[in-house]
């Protein structure tokens, strides 16, 4: 952070239930960034308490952020962030990696996640030979891998064509339906009104917070 | 969970992401570490062979260096030590000045210097400590066998010159007490001159001829080990004397008397000169230092001119060794700032992989990577950077020298643990430079890494 405090979030109070799939929006500097970095683990509150799962995160050293990351949280971004150098296998492994998992059922994980986003005949390419819809794929099987709390999305369909966008959705509204819990940021109101719960922020507070009633779909 | 971060609030950061990385490192996960590090490092291979070449040349050099120094200094030690380490030698020499009286002089004048058998009396008698001394004169004179001729140094010596001077007889032996007695025409001859005078015939039994008198040859020493510097440094006799006879001490005084005579552009010198030189050999070694000073003190009292040379091999051999501490010195520091700048190129190149790298830091950091994860991963990196140089340059150490000795004809020893230093060095370099670029990685926001572009 820069040497002049901002204060982008101010009196936020949210309860999330497990199994909810909320969308959150707003223009931008309106704090949907940071609302992000603070329930992914990647920054922590001046002030204020964040629970997850019932654990006082906000107060955790850098390390036990990382497990936490590591084993509760799975990050989806706009530009996917594979890392170049490796292989769809291995970028989705990367979690695994870090939590100590044995190789070969670290693989046999990957194996598999990456079959189900249907990315089975592309297991050794690197991402730079695949297609925006395919990369953003590999990103969600990664961020499935370790089994997560909560999958965060940030914007996950900003940079794909309407087809494949609608893709990555329908495999977001299938985890939904799995029963996991996904927060993702997005300007599209049609994106959102797929959510069962819709935050909208503005100058760092919330300024509605909408339950849907979902239609099954 | 809560020590670490007591001890977090107390000690650097950089001290503890050292002390968690060490407590960290699993054999599974180091081959998973390393098995990426090759990944990352393969993805710009020209960029990692540059960097590695500064370390692979500053080792190869190291070894190399120090593989002709020690070679250069092991063949003048030898040399030293064939002298004998607890021997004086004192040696005859015309002194300058007297020279140019006997220029002007011309014809009469006969030129009278050197060692005496009064002085081998006196050092015998007064100085204790002196346990054998071994006197000689030596000529130059052509000798013959039949009609093959060679120029060759006369030594007029002891039968227990061999041994004093450690040098061996290769075939016959030497010449004995009695055969000194008897004055008689036996020589052993050194094993350049036999190839020179009998390369066809074997030389034992046969008969080598100087001016009118005949000698038969009872044995050839053993070729010196060859070393022309320190030759030249050792012995007083300016030419090459590689051509050498012994004879007897007491048959060079009856066939040659004391006064040389040489012809030279029709002028004519002649020289009168008792002993060329004498070999004082010191009961112990401790005391040569002292026996040395004791006979340098007789001697310029006897002699008012200054017409010998006193060699002490011991204090030659110390010589040596002071220079030779002084080229490890040298070559020590010459190593350790090669090593220097290419570490530097190292980090250089490390912290630029870092800046690249900040958004894969950032990826790292959001999946679950600790900060201690960061760091093992860079500094892996540079360790096996450093590391492949090392190993590089050790082999590249390791047959320069073999090449040089090859094409150069130069003595080199390669010492086991000069490689292993020198690797050894390479691999700290590694740990060293790569340490800050790994921090500086490990250090990051994970926020602002990932949204660096």
């Amino acid at each position: 952070m820069g040497p002049v405090l901002v204060e982008a979030l101010r009196g936020v109070s949210l309860e999330i239930q497990s199994g909810e799939y909320i969308s959150i929006m707003g223009p931008s500097g309106c704090g949907k960034s940071t609302m992000l970095n603070l329930l992914g683990c990647l920054d922590r509150p001046t002030t204020g308490h964040y629970l997850l799962g019932g654990e006082d995160v906000s107060r955790m050293t850098d390390d036990d952020l990382s497990t936490v990351r590591g084993t509760r949280l799975g990050f989806i971004f706009q530009s996917y962030n594979l890392i170049p150098q490796l292989s769809v296998v291995e970028n989705i492994e990367v979690p695994l990696y870090y939590q100590d998992r044995p190789e070969e059922e670290a693989r046999e994980i990957a194996i598999r996640l990456a079959t189900l986003v249907g990315l089975e005949k592309r297991l050794w390419h690197k991402p730079f030979e695949l297609s925006g819809g395919q990369q953003q794929r590999v990103a969600i099987a990664r961020a499935l891998v370790n089994d997560p709390l909560v999958i965060l999305a940030d914007e996950p369909t900003g940079n794909l064509d309407s087809t494949s966008g609608a893709e990555i959705l329908k495999v977001f509204d299938d985890l939904h339906r799995q029963g996991k819990t996904v927060i993702l940021i997005t300007h599209d109101d049609d994106v959102a009104q797929r959510s069962s719960r819709t935050i909208r922020l503005r100058d760092g507070q919330v300024e509605s917070d909408v339950r849907v009633s979902k239609s099954s779909a | 969970m809560s020590v670490p971060s007591r001890i977090s609030a107390n000690t650097s950061k950089e001290m503890l992401v050292l002390y968690r990385f060490f407590r960290g490192l699993k054999a599974a996960r180091l081959k998973r570490i390393i098995r990426l590090g090759m990944k990352s490092l393969w993805l710009h291979r020209l960029r990692s062979l540059l960097t590695a070449l500064g370390i692979v040349f500053g080792v190869c050099s190291v070894i190399a260096m120090l593989a002709i120094g020690e070679g250069a200094s092991h063949e003048a030690q030898e040399q030293i030590k064939n002298l004998g380490s607890q021997n004086i030698i004192l040696r005859s020499v015309k002194p300058s000045e007297e020279r140019k009286v006997s220029e002007n002089n011309r014809a009469s004048y006969i030129l009278q210097y050197g060692l005496t058998y009064a002085d081998i009396k006196r050092i015998k008698s007064t100085i204790p400590g002196v346990s054998i001394v071994v006197p000689a004169r030596i000529m130059r004179e052509y000798a013959w066998n039949i009609s093959r001729q060679t120029d060759c140094e006369i030594m007029g010596t002891v039968p227990w010159y061999p041994e004093m001077r450690n040098q061996r007889v290769a075939q016959g032996r030497f010449f004995t007490d009695r055969e000194m007695d008897e004055k008689a025409n036996v020589c052993v001859i050194s094993s350049e001159m036999m190839q020179k005078l009998f390369p066809l015939q074997q030389a034992l039994g046969s008969t080598v001829r100087v001016a009118s008198e005949y000698y038969r040859v009872i044995g050839v020493m053993e070729p010196k080990s060859k070393g022309p510097k320190a030759e030249e440094s050792t012995d007083s006799s300016k030419g090459a004397a590689a051509e050498r006879m012994f004879i007897p001490l007491e048959t060079a005084k009856t066939r040659y008397g004391e006064v040389l005579r040489k012809r030279r552009r029709g002028s004519f010198e002649a020289e009168r000169v008792q002993l060329h030189e004498v070999t004082v050999k010191v009961a112990s070694p401790d005391e040569v230092v002292n026996v040395s000073l004791a006979i340098k003190d007789l001697m310029e009292r006897n002699h008012n001119k200054k017409d010998y040379d006193m060699v002490v091999p011991l204090e030659l051999l110390k010589r040596a060794e002071r220079t030779k501490q002084i080229f490890n010195i040298v070559l020590g520091s010459i190593a350790a700032i090669s090593l220097l700048v290419g570490g530097i190129g190292i980090m250089n190149i490390m912290l630029a992989s870092v800046t690249e790298r900040t958004r894969e830091i950032g990826i790292r950091r959001a999946l679950g990577a600790k900060r201690r994860d960061i760091v093992t991963q860079f500094l892996v990196e540079t360790i096996m950077l450093s590391g492949c140089g090392g190993i590089l340059g050790v082999l590249l150490g390791i047959t320069i020298p073999f090449l040089v000795s090859y094409f150069a004809g130069m003595v080199t020893i390669v010492t086991f643990w000069s490689p292993l230093i020198a690797f050894s060095i390479s691999g700290l370099v590694g740990v060293i430079f790569g340490l800050y670029p790994a921090i500086r990685a490990a250090n990051m926001d994970p926020v602002e890494a990932l949204r660096h572009e």
